[in-house]
């Protein structure tokens, strides 16, 4: 069983490696659209900004293989910007294109009395769809950090976190169900984080 | 519901051991940080700070090994600091798995410092670390630098805002006339400074009964609460700590 951790030079993927080497998982970084294509799961980390992101894919081939890899049925799994990645567009300094793995789009946290943005911190998330990702996380608390959010439509939220007046999609999933994105960091969620790795380990057994 | 209030130990590292200065003096060890850092997050932590109080640059190889160490097993945000001088330093604490660093004197003598971490690593990971004593003659809040024993002549809550205003993402802020002394956290210190700048603030210095921390987390806007040796000492157990905090009202991740 091969997960394979999109190596993209984005942002510090050590910790995410750690975390999942805790579930007892074993990945493997890689770019290689071949390895990616026959991986068993995908995990698209991500810290930083969206457009850069998206020219280092870019850059590398690997929009293609990522789009083909999400239809394919395995699960894959995009974490922080690369759950953010997954839209369509985001809004960020002009309009970037994203994988469009996902309808939807990424904009900018409003400015709200007595709310900071970034969203620095732990929120309590709420389910709106059970899947193998939400499964244990209904009320609990992750750890967030971000200032861009999610719009999309109804049907593609499986979590929200509720920030002043704005309902932040923290977890998404795409029709087929094999895409999850998580806005928050698992690897720094304490045990309730570490149990959404261990769902994707279920996920990756199961296929 | 909104962001749950932070509660986050912080371990004062010195030759590889977990170590509480009383006033940053009479320093007395308390244990391996791996295995400190690990208790604290079963127990509820919401993050950990790791302060290193060393100076050479052997023990600072230690501080990587112990950060490396540490994120290995703990999986909660890991805020590290103490003696940091340049954007390298930082790199070297991140690439062990550090998520955010805290600057404090260096950023007094070279406040570009902040801008430059900021452009690299983001904002959310770069922390301004603010030493404040109360002046009674002069009636200000003075920031000190160099552990705490070297006045400078800034304003603390203008030095707040400055420092904001160069990159930083956070604020830590240990009022030096508190820490120590177990009487409470230094309210209108803190009530000051989250009027005056709109970043996360992590208040620090005085927790020494339960009330501490409510007071500080009812009375003031701050993101978090940091102690030590109450928790290293074991007279404030953390989950009675956040169930109590959670019963008052404050949003608390249990």
């Amino acid at each position: 069983m091969t997960i394979i951790i999109i190596d993209y030079g984005a942002g510090n993927i050590a910790n995410v490696m750690k975390a999942i080497a805790s579930t007892g998982l074993s990945a493997k970084l890689s770019h290689d659209p071949a390895e990616i294509l026959s991986a068993d799961g995908v995990v698209l980390p991500g810290v930083g900004a969206y457009g850069a992101a998206m020219s280092a894919l870019n850059e590398r081939q690997l929009i293609g293989p990522l789009q083909a890899y999400a239809k394919s049925g395995k699960p894959f799994l995009g974490v922080c910007l690369g759950m953010q990645l997954l839209f369509e567009r985001s809004t960020e300094f002009g309009e970037t294109a994203g994988l469009g793995i996902i309808p939807g789009d990424v904009v900018t946290l409003p400015q709200q009395q007595g709310y900071k943005v970034p969203q620095m911190g732990w929120n309590q998330n709420q389910v709106r769809q059970l899947n193998p990702i939400t499964s244990t996380l209904n009320d609990t608390y992750t750890y967030f950090v971000h200032s861009f959010y999610v719009r999309t439509a109804r049907q593609y939220i499986a979590a929200t976190v509720d920030y002043g007046q704005i309902e932040i999609p923290s977890v998404v999933v795409n029709d087929s169900g094999n895409v999850i994105g998580a806005q928050f960091h698992p690897e720094k969620s304490g045990k309730d984080g570490l149990l959404v790795w261990q769902s994707f380990k279920e996920m990756v057994d199961d296929k | 519901m909104t962001l749950a209030k932070r509660i986050v130990p912080a371990l004062d590292i010195k030759n590889g051991q977990v170590v509480k200065g009383v006033q940053f003096e009479n320093l007395r060890s308390v244990g391996d940080p791996v295995t400190v850092a690990k208790a604290y997050e079963q127990a509820g932590a919401d993050e950990l700070v790791l302060l290193d109080i060393t100076a050479t640059l052997e023990e600072r190889d230690t501080m990587m090994t112990i950060v490396n160490a540490i994120s290995s097993v703990v999986f909660i945000p890991l805020t590290v600091g103490g003696g940091i001088r340049s954007t390298q330093d930082m790199t070297r604490l991140i690439k062990a798995g550090a998520d955010k660093i805290f600057v404090n004197s260096a950023a007094v003598k070279q406040p570009e410092l902040i801008t430059k971490g900021a452009a690299i690593f983001g904002s959310q990971a770069i922390v301004g670390a603010i030493d404040v004593k109360w002046e009674p003659k002069s009636k200000f809040y003075q920031v000190y630098v160099a552990g705490g024993t070297q006045p400078t002549g800034l304003n603390a809550i203008s030095w707040a805002k400055e420092m904001v205003a160069l990159g930083a993402g956070e604020l830590l802020v240990t009022s030096m006339d508190a820490d120590g002394t177990k009487n409470g956290y230094d309210i209108d210190l803190y009530q000051q400074l989250t009027e005056a700048v709109s970043v996360p603030i992590v208040a620090s210095g005085g927790a020494g009964k339960i009330e501490d921390f409510t007071a500080l987390l009812t009375q003031t806007t701050v993101d978090a609460a940091l102690a030590a040796s109450v928790f290293h000492l074991g007279e404030i157990a953390l989950p009675q700590l956040k169930q109590t905090l959670k019963k008052e009202g404050v949003a608390i991740r249990i």
